[in-house]
Order: structure tokens, then sequence, then C-alpha cells
């Protein structure tokens, strides 16, 4: 984070548009060994670029999750390279791992993964908390608008509905200026009004606040909300669409699903 | 449902170490006890018979009244005389019989220093027979031969071996402070229990032992043995017609058993004490286990709640669970047995290698021990699994439909916290009722039922304690940021779970800091009567606290050292026709040695008739200065005795005192309790060495400035609050594992917030410190409230003892509770080592991930 902020959009919207703020080269991950062996991930090579909302599509099993683990620093690779921005994360050791997950990546989960003895604004400064940094307030509060919690700030998880929670689980995310959000099946505990919220602010931050988000998602609803849809099938890198929309998505969903049964 | 109950036991194996190591650990406590004093017992009663083997009747001295009390002339006395033994010989019953006295006798090794610590050094004679030249049945000579003459002494085998003593060599000793040189004449062999047990016996040959330790031609004892055919009772009743008035006769067999059944006696206090202790420990471990099933029944609320779905009966899932406790208490049992009886055979080596010589036999691990100690493992198990199992029957069938975990309901810990706090309240009422009694008696009822009350609300109430006390300990946890932040709120996540926690820590707590507080009072309250009412720069006395012959004062007089010299000598007497002590003191110099505070009058050079008294005395018989009284001596001599001075006594110095040259004309034998000296330029080591000089050199007198005395004192109390804190470690360590089990419960239900945590941010050292931090606030808080109640307990039992003891006051040791509080610190740190390793090893990606 040496960069200064010359506006109130990370450095990621003042770089030029479309370079890559992750990338995935040859990207392999192997499980177990001999007849075990499993591979989720085969030599799988994407950009995920700046400013831009990118869905990660594919049936059960087809590497989805793997591919985002292992580009969120969360999981080891086996072969390949996994950079975020300049950063090679495959050689980085656990702590220098945990520094850059820390200062450069937001995560959403699909269980919200709030802690239940903070309140909404405590889980919010987490991460800026752990990393000891203070928060801009002026950002800080934007964000909170954005997401529309600034009436429910004292409350503490089990006070707040579901969808507020996954609100509070963004802002979480947004509230350091990370370089790239990763959302693990955000919307999937959400009924189709909250996840619509939630995906809602998710396209909005990336429109208005330069915000690069990465979502995992097997909703073809969630997906079209994104800019890019990016297909994966048994571990490999099948398909590549933008601007997708509901029935295209599930149009291609279902070409793919036959054409992995017929194979 | 035995089935699922034993497979839930196999499953949970890492939930229950801890759980079955708490058990195990009380358990072993107790058998250990029960198997090391059998085994003592035992030991000893072997010894006692081997000891009586030889002896079919015993006759003893008369006892009652000293020997020259009031009423009874020098003249009158019959004890056991040359005549007596001579007597029994002719018995036709008898085939041999011997005289015995028995006393104190200090010996020193070579460099000087009393062997043993005073109380283990015998001294007897070897009893050569009518002709002098017979030998002793009891001590068969093992080199050497016995003592003949009053220069020559024999030492028992064990000692010589000991110290390195050999035939020929000169041997110091005392009896009553003149030193004797001895020359060793030879070594014997015995089976005295005294010097089985570790102690040291030095026989002097027979007129120079009746001198030493009773009157010319005396005997304490004279031992028979029977001829064949005469049994003992034969033996006793032919006996019976030698006897002088108030001796008794006693055959060996009963001798025999009164001996076991003193053994016994002893064994069992010692045992009782023990058992106590181990108590203690077990108590602790029952919080260990309730939380441990409380959050197995939580974890399967589901599973039980689906049991229930498909029929079984609450009362089967009752069963269910305390079939699970049953199982594992018994494994912990078994376990905790076969450690108690290492610990046994491992104290028993240990007191062999300590000094304490026990007398040899084997391990004894009888059926009781056995039974006892597995029954107790199991009952505490299960009795602790009762309210958990209990809880497990009311879950709902449709709690398996639901995904949420049955949580408390407020309603419960308000009534909870309304009960603890009306326990709390009438504790802490009773044990202020009975700090303000005047009556020792009276008072130990209301304040034992007030601290036992007081200690189960502080129970009950610890759940509702746990948030503002650990909130208290925010500035410290905001050191550590956001791991200290998460620590502290953890830890009253579920204040129950911490708070029995704590709890158990606390027991531990509460008891050590209470007994160091009693004791560092009393400690003190004891020092400074011994030496507050002193003058004098030592006092001279017998390292066995036997009286000091008169040669003392005599010899410490010609020192040029010396400046004044007081005995004082306790002898019986009437006063207004009941029997009391008379106190005599040197009047000319007593007033230079002492620091009386005197109510009226003074010493007045005590002198003739005049007498002082003390406070409570002159009260009790309505005397004042110029009152006289009646007195009669220990010779029977009567006269009126002058109030010269009322002073305010205590437990040091007391009673009715008068000068020894009134005194000592009419006692028999003038020996004083202690000397007190004041020397020309105070106390100071060539002083001392001085002192020590003109008595001799003498090992078994001690002359002790008033610093040397409070050292002593202090030594004492120290040992005993180390035997203590040594007996109460066991149930910190049980706490200590209570901490383990209740990180690693912690550890293991957030492990999603603790994946989640790593995901965005907080490296491995942040989650260890959060857990390392969680323990050390669980841990201090059940320190700090340990610590509290045993001030206040301990100031609370001291009101009671400052009742009899006038200089009591309440002495905080400040530092030593600094250190307690240290431990339970430390407490924390050691219970974290390893659920903060496990938390911070977690895998993430399983940890997060939903499902």
């Amino acid at each position: 984070m040496t960069t200064t902020y010359t506006s109130r959009v990370p450095d990621a919207a003042s770089a030029p548009a479309g370079v890559a703020a992750a990338r995935a080269t040859d990207l392999s991950k192997v499980y177990g060994q001999g007849e075990t062996k499993v591979v989720a991930l085969d030599r799988v090579s994407v950009d995920f670029r700046r400013a831009e909302f990118t869905a990660i599509m594919g049936p059960s099993g087809s590497g989805k999750s793997t591919l985002m683990h292992c580009m969120a620093g969360l999981d080891s690779v086996s072969s390949g390279s996994a950079l975020i921005g300049d950063t090679e994360l495959t050689t980085l050791k656990d702590k220098k791992l945990t520094k850059l997950r820390r200062d450069r990546i937001g995560f959403i989960f699909q269980a919200y993964n709030l802690l239940p003895t903070l309140n909404a604004l405590e889980n919010i400064t987490l991460p800026l908390d752990i990393a000891g940094r203070k928060a801009d307030k002026a950002w800080l509060d934007r964000v909170i608008e954005t997401v529309g919690l600034s009436g429910r700030l004292n409350h503490r998880p089990s006070q707040l509905s579901g969808g507020q929670q996954q609100r509070v689980a963004v802002a979480r995310a947004l509230a350091s200026r990370p370089e790239i959000i990763f959302g693990d099946e955000p919307t999937g505990n959400l009924d189709s009004r909250a996840g619509a919220e939630v995906l809602g602010f998710l396209r909005n931050s990336v429109r208005e606040l330069g915000q690069t988000i990465v979502m995992v998602t097997h909703d073809p609803v969630a997906a079209s909300y994104a800019d890019r849809v990016v297909f994966l099938a048994d571990g490999r890198i099948v398909d590549d669409m933008f601007g997708p929309t509901a029935e295209s998505v599930l149009e291609h969903m279902k070409s793919l699903d036959a054409r992995v049964r017929t194979s | 449902m035995l089935r699922t109950a034993l497979r839930n036991v196999f499953a949970h194996k890492a939930r229950l170490l801890m759980t079955v190591l708490a058990v195990l650990l009380g358990v072993a406590f107790v058998s250990g006890t029960l198997v090391f004093t059998s085994t003592i017992s035992d030991a000893y009663q072997k010894s006692s018979e081997k000891g009586y083997s030889n002896v079919d009747l015993a006759i003893d001295a008369p006892t009652g009244p000293a020997a020259g009390a009031p009423g009874s002339k020098p003249g009158d006395e019959k004890g056991l005389t040359q005549a007596t033994l001579e007597a029994a010989r002719e018995l036709p019953g008898t085939e041999s019989a011997s005289g015995s006295v028995t006393g104190f006798a200090a010996l020193a090794d070579k460099k000087g220093k009393l062997i043993g610590e005073g109380w283990q050094t015998t001294g007897g004679n070897y009893d050569a027979g009518r002709d002098g030249r017979s030998e002793d049945a009891r001590y068969p000579m093992k080199q050497g031969s016995a003592p003949k003459n009053s220069d020559e002494v024999a030492i028992d085998a064990a000692t010589a071996e000991r110290v390195g003593f050999e035939v020929g060599d000169t041997a110091r000793m005392s009896v009553d402070g003149p030193v004797l040189e001895q020359r060793i004449a030879g070594i014997f062999n015995t089976d005295d229990g005294n010097v089985a047990a570790g102690g040291t016996l030095v026989l002097f040959d027979t007129p120079t032992a009746q001198r030493l330790f009773a009157q010319p031609g005396q005997y304490d004892q004279i031992t028979l043995k029977a001829a064949d055919g005469t049994s003992q009772s034969e033996l006793k009743s032919q006996a019976k017609e030698l006897l002088p008035a108030g001796a008794e006769a006693v055959t060996g067999k009963k001798l025999a058993a009164d001996q076991s059944e003193m053994i016994k006696k002893r064994m069992s206090g010692m045992q009782t004490a023990m058992l106590v202790f181990a108590g203690i420990s077990l108590f602790v471990g029952i919080f260990i286990i309730a939380n441990t099933f409380t959050m197995l029944v939580a974890q399967r609320t589901k599973e039980l709640a689906l049991l229930r779905a498909v029929g079984a009966a609450r009362r089967q899932v009752t069963r269910s669970v305390l079939i699970e406790a049953l199982a594992v208490g018994s494994v912990a049992a078994v376990a905790g047995l076969g450690a108690g009886v290492g610990i046994g055979a491992l104290l028993r080596s240990l007191m062999g290698r300590l000094g304490a010589t026990v007398p040899d036999g084997p391990l004894v691990v009888d059926g009781t021990a056995v039974a006892v100690s597995l029954a107790t493992g199991i009952v505490v198990t299960v009795l602790a699994a009762w309210l958990p199992a209990r809880k497990a029957a009311k879950i709902p069938p449709v709690a398996a439909m639901s995904s949420v975990h049955a949580t408390a309901t407020t309603r419960s810990l308000v009534l909870r916290n309304t009960i603890g706090a009306l326990l709390a309240g009438a504790g802490t009422a009773l044990v202020l009722l009975g700090a303000g009694m005047d009556d020792r008696e009276s008072a130990q009822i209301p304040l034992s039922a007030g601290a036992a009350t007081l200690l189960i609300g502080v129970f009950v109430l610890t759940p509702l304690l746990s948030r503002p006390l650990i909130a208290a300990a925010a500035p410290l946890t905001r050191i550590f940021g956001v791991s200290g932040k998460l620590a502290r709120q953890n830890s009253v996540r579920n204040p129950r779970r911490t708070a029995a926690t704590a709890s158990a820590l606390m027991i531990g707590l509460t008891l050590i800091t209470g007994m160091t507080v009693i004791a560092g009072s009393v400690q003190q309250a004891i020092e400074k009567m011994a030496t507050d009412s002193l003058k004098a720069d030592y006092t001279v006395s017998m390292a066995s606290h036997t009286p000091l012959s008169a040669d003392v004062e005599r010899k410490l007089a010609r020192d040029d050292q010396v400046e004044a010299v007081s005995p004082m000598r306790n002898s019986a007497a009437e006063v207004r026709g009941s029997s009391a002590f008379l106190t005599g003191v040197n009047g000319e110099s007593i007033s230079d040695l002492t620091d009386l505070n005197f109510v009226s009058g003074g010493w007045d050079g005590l002198s003739g008739n005049k007498a002082v008294v003390d406070k409570e005395t002159a009260k009790a018989e309505g005397w004042k200065t110029g009152s006289t009284f009646p007195v009669t001596f220990e010779d029977g001599k009567k006269t009126r005795m002058t109030v010269s001075g009322v002073y305010e006594g205590n437990e040091m110095i007391q009673g009715v005192m008068v000068d020894t040259g009134t005194l000592d004309p009419h006692t028999q034998q003038i020996s004083s309790m202690q000397v007190m000296v004041k020397t020309k330029d105070g106390a100071s080591d060539s002083a001392k060495a001085s002192l020590e000089k003109a008595l001799g050199n003498n090992p078994a007198v001690l002359v002790q400035t008033k610093q040397d005395v409070s050292d002593s004192i202090a030594k004492g109390f120290t040992l005993m609050l180390n035997v203590l804190y040594g007996l109460l470690a066991m149930a910190v360590i049980v706490a200590v594992l209570g901490v383990v089990n209740t990180l690693a419960m912690s550890v293991f239900e957030r492990s999603q917030e603790i994946g989640m945590l790593r995901a965005i941010g907080l490296d491995r050292r942040g989650i260890k410190r959060m857990v390392r931090l969680e323990s050390l606030v669980i841990s201090l808080f059940g320190g700090v409230l340990g610590i509290g109640l045993g001030v206040f307990f301990g100031w609370a039992a001291g009101e009671i003892v400052g009742l009899s003891l006038s200089t009591y006051s309440l002495v905080l040791p400040w530092e030593r509770i600094g250190i307690f509080l240290g431990l339970a610190a430390l407490v924390g740190m050691l219970a974290a080592l390893w659920p903060a390793r496990r938390a911070a090893r977690l895998n993430m990606l399983t940890a997060i991930k939903t499902e």
C-alpha cells in the first residue's frame, strides 16, 4: 500500500482499464497421489481485470472454488503461477501471505462469517483493526451508506437478518479498500430479494468505487450481475462470456452440462 | 442405547482426554494416600511387634503427679527399685527380667552437630544383670562390649553406620545441659521401634543411666520374659504382689496391641488429612467433568433430538449420557488406581531418601484401597455428568429439525443469580457473625458454615461476576489490539463454562491464600510474643524442650561477657488450695531481662515472700498489690506470699513468679525450662560464641538471639506451609486441566471464526495470542476471586485465632499474593500452549467452508 490515494477510488481504478488485478498462469491443483489422484485445476490461465465484476461458474466439482481459494492465497497450488497485482503468491510463505490477504484482498463468505461478539461497525472495521490501521472515515461512511447500514451499526449479528449480515460482510470487504475482493457464493444463504440487494451493492461498488470483484456462484441470476462470466468444467476453463444475462448464462450452463455429460 | 453411548465415548476420545486425566489424578491421589499410609502403618506395626517379642510383661513406674508433687513427701515414694527387679527375677514364672531407664539424650555427630531433630534421640541403660556381666537380650552387641562404667556408652548400629562412629571413638552427648564425653565401648543391634524409624539410641551402664534419667537405684520400667509354660496373664498375676503403689503391669500382648492401635490412630489422622486434599482435587475435577459433558450434549443436540424423535424415552437419553460417564469414569478410575499404587511406592522411597527412615516392609495394596479408589472415580464422574444428562433429556425432538443450538434462557440465569446472591449474602453474614464472636468454640460453627455457604454462593454467582471482572481486564487486553479485544469477548461468551473453569482454579487459590494469610499472621504473633516481652539478648534452652540442669545458669553467670542471668523454672505447688505452678526467676536480674508491662507495683527486688502475678490470675483470685495468699511448695512446706506487682501476662510469661532463692530450697530436682541472658555489649557473634563455649559447645543446648527464635518459628511455619502447598498443588494441576479443556472446546467450537480471521489476515501469532489471552483472562478471573475469598476467610479465621493469641494482628502477605496472582497467570499461559497451537494450525479452508 505504497500508493497514496488521490481520489476516493482505489488505485485499481486509476490504473489503465484492462490491466489484470489478478492473473493465473498454467495453474494446477492436484489432490492425492497415484490412484486416488484428483486434478481439481488443470493448467488454468485466466486474467481478472481491474474494476471488473467477474463471476466464476461451473457445475459442482468443476474446480471453481479451488480456483478462487488459490487466487486468494487461501490454498497452495501444485504448479503454475498465481499473481495478485505483481506479487507472485505461490512462492510466499504463510506470514507474507497472511499480510497480503490482510492488506490487499477482501473476502465475502457464503456463511457471512461475522464475529458474534462484535457489533456491525466493529465487524466492518475488523480487517483494519487487525492491520492496526485507522479507518479512512470518509470512505468508511460512504461504504456504510452504500450498503445501507447507517442505523444498525451498534447491532450484533444475531440482531440482524441474513441479508443485513451479508451487507455487513460486504462492507467489511470494502472497508480496507482491497485491490480485489473474492466472494464465495455470497448469496448462497440468502433469499432472492436479499440476494438481489447484495449483488446490487457489489455491482455498484465496481461501477462507482472502481472495485475489482471475483465471485464464485452457481446461480445464473447472480452471475448476470457480473460484467463477465468464466465457465469452468473438470478443472479447465471452457468458456468466457461478457455482458451476461440470466438467460444467456442459463443457456450456457445447460449446454455445458450436456457437453460434460457427453464427454 | 448402550452401543450408542459407548460409540460416543470412542468418537470423542480427544474431547474426553482432559476429563479422564482429571478423574485419574484425583483417584491416584486417593489410592496413593491409602496405599502409602497402609504400607507405612503395616511396616511400623511389624516393627513394633518385633520390638515386643521379648517382653511378656512390663511393669511401669508409678505415673500420675510428678515425683514430689504436693502432698507426697520424697521419702514416701516407692518407684521401681533394684529390690523390685530382684523380686521380679525370683517369680516362679520369670525366665529373665531386666530393668530399664530411658530419657532424652542428644548425640552430636563428628562435627559437633546434633543428630536428628531432637525428639528421636533417646538414651537408655544396658542391663548387665545381677552379676554385672550378663548380656542384655534386648541389645545384642555387634562390635565391642557393653558399657561398664560411667565413661562408656554403646551406640545403635544404624546410627554408628550413618555417622561413622567406631568402637573406641569419643562421642559428645548431652542429657540435660552439661556435655558428656563418652567412649564408645560397643555397637549394638536393636529392634527398637524408634531406631527403626531413624532415631538414635545411646546406652549407658545402669547406674549412670539411673543418675541421668531417674533417681539412683530407680527404674522406669521392668520387663519380664516368661518361663516356658507360663502364660502372660499368669505372670501378671504372679507379679501383682511386688508392684509398688501406683505401678502398673501390662502384658506384652497388650503392649503390642496398644502400640499398634496408637500407630493406626496416628496414621489414620495423617490419612484423613491427605484424603481431605484428595477430596479437594476430586471436587475441582467435578467442574471439568460437568463442563465436558455439557459441551458433548450441546454438540449432540441434533443427534439426541433425533433419538427422541424416533422414539427414545427421556430416561433412555439420560441413561445413554450416564453410561458414557460410567465408561469414562471406569477407565479413569482404573488408570488412577494404577498411578496411585505407583505414587504410594514413590512416596515411601522418597521419605527414605529425605532421611526419615521407615521400617522395611512390603507395599500394601488392600481391598479397601482398591474398592474405595474405583468407587470414588466412578461415582464422582457419574455424579458430575448428572446435570448435563438431565439437560440432554430435556432436548425437544423438534430440535432435530432446527439448526439453532438450544441456548440457556436468561430466566435461568436470573434464578441462578438470585440464588447465588442469597447464598453469598447469607454466607458473608455468617462469617462476619462468627468473626465478631468472643468465644472461640461457638464462633467456629457460624464461621465454617458461613465459609462453605459463601463459597457455594460465589460458585453460583461466577457467571454473573465474570462480565464486570473480565471487563476490568480491558486495559490489559487492549495492549494486544484485536487479539486482546477478541480474547476478552470470547472469554465471556459462555459465562457458565468460563465460570466453572475459573471456579475450579478459585478453590485451590482460596485455600492457598487463606492458609498463607493465617499462617503468616499467627507466625508474626508468636514471634512477637516470644520476643516482645524479653530484654534478654539470648535465651538458652534444650533442643528437645526438656529441662536444663541448674548447672547451665551457674556456668553462664561465670562468663565475663554476661551481665545478667535468670532461669525460668516451673515447680508444682498449691496456691490457695488448688494446684498451680510457681515460676522461679532470679529476683535480682529479672527486671533487666524481661520487659513486662506492670499494671500495678513492680518487680520491687523480688525476693523472700514477694511474688508477682499476671493480671488474669490476679483478677480471678481478687488480688491486688499487697494482697497475701497461702502457698504449699513441692515438698509440702507452707508459707504466705505477698503480691508485689501485677503484670500483663502473655502466652510465654504468665502465672505466679517468685525468686529462685525462695523456690529452690523446696525443689527436689532443680532444672529450668529456659535461661535468659543479657550480655555486656548486646547480641553479637562473639558473645554467642563465648556463651556456647561456656556451655562446652553443647549440641543439645540452643543459644538463641531473638532473631534466632524468630527464625526457628518461621522455619516451622514455612515447612508447614510448604507441605500444604504441595498437597494443594494437585487441585491446581487439575484446575489447569480444566482450563486446557475449556480452551480446547472453545477452539473447536470457533474453528469457523478462527478460519475466517486467518482468511482476512490475522496471522498465526495473532490467533495464538488470542487463545492465550483468553486463557489468561479466565485464569486471572479465577485467581482474583480465589485470592479475594482467601484473604476474607483468612481475616475471619484470624479474628477467632486472635481471641486466644493476644499479639495477633492480620498480616497481609502482599508479596505472596503477588506470587499467587502470577501463578494464576502462569497457569493460564501453560494451559493455553496446546490449544493455541491447535488454533493456529487450523486448516483455514475446512474452517470456512460451510457444512
